[in-house]
């Protein structure tokens, strides 16, 4: 039936495949056969949500099971979105195009704040209650994960369980326990309950939130016994085997390549870094498995690119060897190969330099701010002439452009301090005069600072508009130039995600007032609403500058602080007051500054010795884990 | 695969021939790109059973070797018919191609359809405008005709249109004329006519 209607609408809407299905490499498995239904959701489209790595990975481990299988859906355009509410089709999954409403479990990634919006208009679409509390037995089960979820709260009402954490192993324990509930025929209620006992499981409902008459938070507190406070993040000991049956999209998609993950998390401790906070502790893979992944990757899909992934490429610990080993090995065979965030040092272009085509894109850096003074704060230690120094050697060895990464709104930031970034934007253009003359070319990127939940800067204000403002305005001004491209932020833009990034439980109406307002694709600077999510405040009574433009006191209760990272609320702290007084911590390789994570789990790296962890060892003799308490 | 654009096709083909491990050969340059020419851009949503495509491969190998490597590395939706060793310095496919026969399928009763036909075949001009440039569509139409309906009682047509580099008809344009709407009608290319020398 679905079939038929969808029929007449596909060759109506821009890029139908979108909406087909049927690639390369996709899962269909007999829906009659399998016990457990799971929808895998990107709430952006296709195009986006197909280069999600971590819905790759849960894709992959989930259809290797018998008794479970995992499909996609993605957030229709809004062309789509028109003609199926119009013909009355509800979102369906791409393989079996069975309606999501028929799935067991809807697993959305939440791994930025904008798509909250999406979440709902899935939901929405595809006629499941909105509210967690509204939906009954017969309704599936709401799950969500991924990096914004770990300040699950503006999304409480929403969701029915948040996986915090790294998702390859709790993904199975809830699959298990939905299974028993199925089979028990016991009420949902009892179905949340089970869930909430897995360690990294949240169940917004099973919580609730005292406030003070400020509106701050008094203290959180557990409904059942069962529950877990805090709930601590789950985390691969070992780094689970790489994915290599990628779907191949057969349409253009943003990251339209292989992703490899070389390493998770990040030892460099950048203050403003949500992920190098929340993804710790570093963890690598060897070069061989690395290599055995990529060929077995090329031979299922026949991409004709490769990304290795990390946080930090220069920072594992043989990228000089892999290189090698890959370059060496595929030589000839016209395969892409892309390096993603390496340091500001010479290394790097010696690295860029062994990689056949990495000249197209040009050489990407990311200093974040210009001035040392500054580059303490923020913990990104870097000389301005080592970036020079780094600057030239790009352009002499034949790049002719180098994207430079700022931000503004770093916390004490000036006017000056903004004015030196076009000072060093200048700087960098002439070592390219130097090396090859007016051929040189610099592209700019600013965005701005937003201060994120589990970072040290989780107390600090935002920038308010007109401050953004004045600083971008003397951005395009001092930059004005035929050479160098500057491209910037929109404020507004910048503001929702820092009210969704801190918010709080009360953040979730205005959320779905947003969403009745119109607001969706947020993160589509065209689609983007501000008067949706302005109107949605107001009518909620609440007011935006409380999330944002507010510095928090050293002993308030966050909305998150019942979420636990493994890094302790102490930690960030001394963190936050060593920036205040310009001071760095180095590479916590060299030395552990015991930000929490090796007391927190401390039996998984006692089970995993030696280079598997970035992290001293554990010599200790073995004791339970003994969890923080809640703040 | 019916709503993979041309480009999108290439990619799929260029990937094919990577998982086969049949060494396909790159052009020279900056941009290094696979040599394959497809013969004629297929419309997005047109299905279709007998596209051409020239591949240069960086070693000999029998067409039945390459028929054995090729079809499992396939995607869905794609197959091969036949393998042929050509002359590489025949001209290329693209200008070699002269017409292509369709056949569409009415998802709607269309009860006038002879007579549109008719009406569509006893013009002199037919003028018509795609990306603002006029054109003569009768002059494309070469031969078209109603077919007996399929097994389902769907009204069916076939139809002959130009194919050469410059001068393409395109179904959908057909159909706009006859005032059907390309999403009310199925369109499957059925043959490609190429000049025999």
């Amino acid at each position: 039936m679905i079939f038929d209607r969808l029929e007449r609408i596909l060759p109506t809407v821009q890029k139908p495949a979108r909406y087909t299905g049927g690639e390369l490499n996709q899962v269909v498995k007999d829906w009659e056969a399998i016990e457990t239904h799971i929808a895998l959701v990107f709430p952006d489209i296709y195009d986006i949500g197909m280069s999600n790595l971590g819905l790759a990975i849960l894709y992959e481990l989930i259809n290797q099971r018998s008794d479970a299988l995992a499909e996609r859906a993605y957030s229709p355009w809004v062309d789509m979105e028109a003609a199926m509410r119009k013909a009355s089709i509800h979102l369906y999954s791409l393989e079996s195009r069975h309606p999501l409403s028929a799935f067991d479990i809807i697993g959305i990634s939440l791994p930025y704040e904008t798509l909250y919006t999406n979440a709902l208009n899935i939901l929405d679409l595809a006629g499941i209650p909105l509210l967690s509390s509204s939906r009954l037995n017969t309704d599936p089960l709401v799950i969500a994960g991924g990096h914004a979820t770990f300040n699950p709260e503006p999304m409480h009402a929403f969701v029915d369980a948040f996986v915090i954490g790294e998702g390859e192993q709790v993904i199975f324990e809830v699959i298990e326990a939905f299974q028993q509930w199925k089979r028990s025929n016991f009420p949902r209620h009892q179905l949340l309950v089970d869930l909430s006992k897995i360690s990294g499981i949240y169940v917004p409902s099973l919580y609730q939130v005292h406030y003070k008459p400020g509106q701050t938070i008094e203290r959180i507190e557990k409904l059942t016994d069962e529950a877990n406070l805090p709930v601590r993040k789950r985390i691969m000991p070992h780094l689970p085997p790489i994915p290599t049956h990628f779907i191949v999209p057969n349409i253009e998609t943003v990251h339209n390549r292989i992703p490899i993950e070389i390493t998770r998390g990040c030892t460099r401790g950048c203050r403003f870094c949500h992920a190098g906070m929340v993804s710790r502790p570093v963890r690598e893979r060897s070069v061989a498995e690395i290599v055995a992944a990529i060929d077995e990757a090329l031979k299922h899909t026949g991409f004709e690119e490769i990304g290795l992934l990390s946080l930090s490429s220069s920072d594992y610990t043989h990228i000089a060897e892999l290189i090698q080993a890959v370059t060496q090995k595929y030589k000839g065979m016209h395969l892409g190969i892309s390096l993603p965030s390496l340091r500001i040092e010479s290394f790097s272009v010696d690295l860029m330099d062994l990689l056949v085509d990495s000249r197209h894109g040009g050489f990407t850096l990311a200093p974040e701010a210009a001035t040392e003074h500054m580059r303490n704060i923020i913990n990104k230690p870097l000389s301005t002439s080592q970036l020079l120094e780094t600057a030239y050697q790009i352009y002499s060895r034949d790049w002719t452009t180098i994207k430079l990464y700022f931000m503004i709104g770093h916390p004490e930031e000036t006017l000056e301090d903004v004015k030196a970034i076009t000072d060093l934007c200048k700087a960098v253009l002439s070592e390219g005069h130097r090396a090859i003359g007016h051929r040189a070319r610099l592209n700019v990127g600013v965005s701005t600072f937003i201060p994120k939940p589990h970072t040290p800067f989780q107390w600090v204000a935002c920038d308010s508009v007109e401050q953004i403002e004045a600083k971008q305005a003397l951005l395009k001004q001092e930059l004005r130039h035929r050479e160098i491209n500057l491209t910037w932020t929109d404020p507004k833009e910048t503001l929702l995600e820092a009210w969704l990034s801190r918010g709080d439980r009360r953040m979730s109406d205005v959320i779905l007032h947003a969403w009745q307002n119109g607001a969706k694709f947020d993160a589509w600077q065209e689609q983007f609403n501000f008067e949706a999510w302005m109107k949605a405040f107001n009518e909620r009574q609440l007011d935006p500058a409380f999330y944002t433009h507010r510095e928090r006191a050293l002993d308030e209760v966050f909305p998150w602080d019942h979420i636990s990272t493994g890094v302790r609320k102490k930690y960030l702290l001394q963190d936050y007051q060593l920036s205040q007084a310009s001071q760095i911590r180095s590479d916590c390789r060299l030395q552990c500054f015991g930000c929490g994570i090796l007391p927190g789990y401390a039996e998984d790296r006692r089970a995993n010795p030696g280079d598997a962890w970035c992290c001293p060892e554990v010599k200790s003799p073995s004791k339970h884990n003994v969890l923080e308490p809640a703040r | 695969m019916r709503y993979i654009g041309h480009l999108d096709l290439f990619r799929s083909w260029e990937r094919t021939f990577r998982r086969s491990g049949l060494p396909l050969a790159y052009s020279q340059g900056f941009h290094p790109q696979p040599r394959l020419n497809l013969a004629c851009a297929l419309p997005l949503g047109f299905t279709s059973d007998c596209e051409l495509i020239d591949a240069w491969l960086e070693d000999v190998f029998l067409p039945s070797e390459i028929v054995d490597r090729l079809e499992p590395a396939l995607p869905p939706g794609l197959s091969i018919l036949s393998v042929d060793l050509v002359d590489a310095s025949l001209p290329a496919l693209q200008t070699q191609v002269r017409s292509a026969v369709y056949v569409i399928t009415c998802l709607d009763a269309v009860p006038d359809l002879e007579e549109r036909v008719d009406h569509l075949l006893s013009a002199q001009h037919l003028p018509r405008q795609r990306r603002g440039k006029p054109y003569d569509l009768r002059d494309l139409v070469e031969w078209l005709e109603v077919l007996p309906p399929n097994e389902a009682g769907n009204a069916r047509l076939c139809v002959q249109l130009a194919a050469r580099e410059g001068a393409t008809g395109r179904p959908e344009e057909l159909l706009a004329e006859m005032q059907i709407m390309p999403e009310d009608a199925r369109v499957h290319r059925e043959k490609l006519l190429i000049n025999s020398n």
